[in-house]
């Protein structure tokens, strides 16, 4: 098992044409990825690597029965991208795009409510479930079959923090971006990995502005039973930048490393301050089991 | 992008949200000419980009024409938390009998715009959330639906505490809504929304935010950006992709991804050091970026040692190496520049660099351990 992504995840990739679309649906079907088709409106018809361009996602369902999308259309289309995905009723979206603002993200996710898509990103990694399939730009290689779920707000950071799980491997690694308004959320997936048998210990990796670790730390407490890592970067970031991710923000004094250090550990998820040190308390709790 | 008083004012004009009669000055003359205009008594605000300018004394009342031109120039002449006043606002003195807030954020855990509002106005709304989080109201905004009447009109009964007054308030709060949605916002407030002595109510100040995300869609709210404000540096890694701010120490790094980039940044203070900068080269980075990146660290003359941290994924770590090559060859680089390239195509990277002054290192600990200790340690 893994979650949302694994063997029969049938994915198209909106944004295939161009130039990210074309390089990551190789490089997902060369991992295993069914990638059955793509969708550039206005280059329906065509093909990347003989996989089929359709000009809509509801065609490209339609041909494909594809149960899945991955957008790399930039920010300013992404919006209308998500939107489509969403009205097609696919059930996972993973919107890798870069500077959508925000209030477009608002009316996306409230576009979302109580239909069946699940949204993850923008701004995010994707994800990958290794040694099944990746929906998401992450290099392959530095992942490997195994019992650790991750999730993480972080693209380049959750793939250091993934090799110090080298030792256990991976159920899932998931990257849920780094918008402050973004779909799938710490809670969501820290619930999945929870119920899934794969899965025998938890990373999260966190990171300042917002409050959803705190949140997150209160589920973790009520609800979760594996043992669950933290990792909260941003301890030497100065209030009110924006430190790269649109989300990663101290601001009034709220979204603090400090603060969210407390919340994890008050919640009795152990903190680590290091990436290496993933590898010896992953090693402590799983020996423990 | 933060934007100035004036120049949010200017907005709330257009949209009809009542201000007061004033004139932005950009020397003490034109200062003295519109408080002439005006007549006396006038407030003269310093126009900068941070909080807490009264405090610093960037806010004057003037009650003699004859001393405004010597007030004007004094602010004129500050520094407020580094900032250089280069403009000052001149503006009608209002009979204020109590100030109030009103402004609109997105909440990200509710993942909706929200109403706020308090009848403690005038100071740092943070403060009063911090401090008395009560006296603030709040209303959740359904984004289909907007922010709607009845919503405004019960948050201005509360705090004003008759119908023609809840009526007046709603109006400024829906126009208010409208900026913040069409102009993409990321923040908008008012404070203080002051209830003068006749009752009428009046945007004394104002702050408008734009989402950096959204300036693509109006082109015109660039050029309200003031360049002066921002620090030269951060807005040359932003014309070439770059994400840079910078900091005291002098450990400088170089880092794909804003969150990989934070965590070297912790580790070099956890192992003793002071990070001198955030750096984010981004995805896909070409030799031409990183040469930029070198260059702009470089320019620090705090910086001791440089280390570059790159996990290659999209970002190639040759095209990384390459870079650093070409630097090596423009700019004669004194300080040690220690690299952990691990990834996509990190052996071409290792051959590329081998037989150059950059030291390979294999982990981040063992980069970040190497960097601070020529960089000489604790300072």
């Amino acid at each position: 098992m893994s979650i949302f992504i694994d063997r029969n995840t049938r994915v198209i990739v909106q944004g295939i044409t161009g130039r990210d679309g074309s390089f990551h649906a190789r490089a997902m079907r060369e991992y295993g990825t069914q990638v059955v088709g793509g969708v550039t409106p206005g280059k329906g018809g065509e093909e990347v690597d003989g996989i089929p361009v359709f000009n809509s996602v509801e065609q490209a369902v339609k041909e494909t029965h594809a149960n899945s999308s991955i957008i790399f259309v930039p920010a300013r289309f992404a919006t209308d991208a998500l939107f489509e995905a969403i009205a097609a009723e696919l059930e996972l979206v993973v919107c890798i795009a870069e500077g959508i603002p925000t209030l477009d993200m608002v009316r996306v996710l409230d576009y979302a409510k109580g239909k069946k898509t699940r949204v993850l990103g923008p701004n995010c990694p994707g994800g990958i479930s290794p040694g099944k399939a990746k929906l998401g730009i992450m290099p392959a290689a530095s992942f490997k079959q195994g019992c650790v779920g991750v999730v993480s707000r972080s693209g380049t950071l959750t793939y250091e923090i993934a090799s110090h799980t080298a030792e256990f491997g991976q159920s899932t690694v998931i990257g849920i971006g780094g918008d402050p308004v973004i779909g799938t959320n710490f809670i969501d997936c820290l619930e999945m990995f929870e119920q899934d048998p794969e899965t025998k210990a938890i990373v999260m990796v966190g990171e300042i502005g917002g409050t959803d670790e705190e949140r997150a730390a209160e589920f973790v407490k009520e609800r979760v039973k594996k043992p669950v890592l933290g990792f909260i970067a941003g301890q030497t970031a100065p209030p009110g930048k924006r430190m790269g991710h649109a989300g990663a923000i101290i601001s009034g004094g709220s979204g603090t490393a400090e603060g969210k250090v407390k919340a994890l550990e008050a919640a009795g998820i152990e903190v680590v301050y290091e990436p290496e040190e993933v590898a010896e308390k992953l090693k402590e709790k799983l020996t423990d089991l | 992008m933060k934007i100035h008083e004036y120049q949010a004012k200017e907005i709330f004009r257009e949209v009809g949200i009542p201000v007061p009669r004033e004139k932005v000055a950009s020397s003490a003359k034109e200062a003295m000419a519109i408080a002439q205009g005006l007549g006396l008594p006038v407030v003269i605000k310093a126009q900068v980009l941070v909080g807490g300018r009264g405090k610093a004394g960037g806010v004057k009342k003037v009650e003699r024409l004859e001393d405004v031109e010597v007030i004007a120039g004094e602010i004129l002449g500050m520094s407020i938390k580094g900032l250089k006043v280069r403009k000052v606002l001149v503006s009608e003195c209002a009979d204020i009998e109590k100030e109030f807030y009103l402004g609109f954020i997105v909440d990200r855990a509710n993942q909706c715009p929200v109403l706020m509002a308090s009848a403690a106005g005038g100071i740092e709304i943070e403060q009063v959330a911090k401090e008395t989080p009560k006296k603030i109201l709040k209303v959740q905004i359904d984004p289909g639906a907007g922010l709607l009447g009845f919503q405004a009109r019960n948050i201005g009964m509360e705090l004003l505490g008759n119908i023609k007054q809840a009526l007046a308030f709603t109006g400024i709060a829906q126009k208010l809504y409208r900026v913040f949605l069409e102009q993409d916002c990321s923040l908008i407030e008012i404070n203080p929304l002051v209830r003068l002595n006749d009752g009428s109510l009046l945007a004394l100040d104002a702050k408008v935010n734009f989402d950096d995300n959204g300036l693509f869609r109006h082109r015109d709210n660039e050029g309200l950006r003031d360049v002066d404000s921002e620090e030269p540096k951060e807005v040359e890694a932003k014309q070439a992709g770059l994400s840079y701010i910078k900091l005291e120490g002098n450990v400088g790094c170089v880092v794909n991804g804003a969150g990989l980039a934070m965590a070297t940044m912790d580790l070099i203070k956890r192992y003793g050091g002071e990070p001198a900068n955030f750096l984010d080269v981004g995805g896909s980075s070409s030799p031409e970026k990183m040469k930029t990146a070198m260059s702009i660290i470089l320019s620090d003359p705090n910086v001791k040692a440089i280390l570059v941290n790159i996990f290659g994924g999209i970002t190639r770590c040759d095209d990384i190496a390459n870079g650093l090559l070409q630097v090596a060859k423009e700019i004669d680089i004194k300080v040690p520049v220690i690299a952990r390239l691990t990834g996509t195509h990190s052996g071409k990277a290792l051959e590329i660099l081998a037989g150059t002054r950059v030291l390979p290192v294999k982990t981040m600990a063992g980069g970040v351990k190497k960097a601070v200790e020529l960089a000489g340690g604790e300072k």
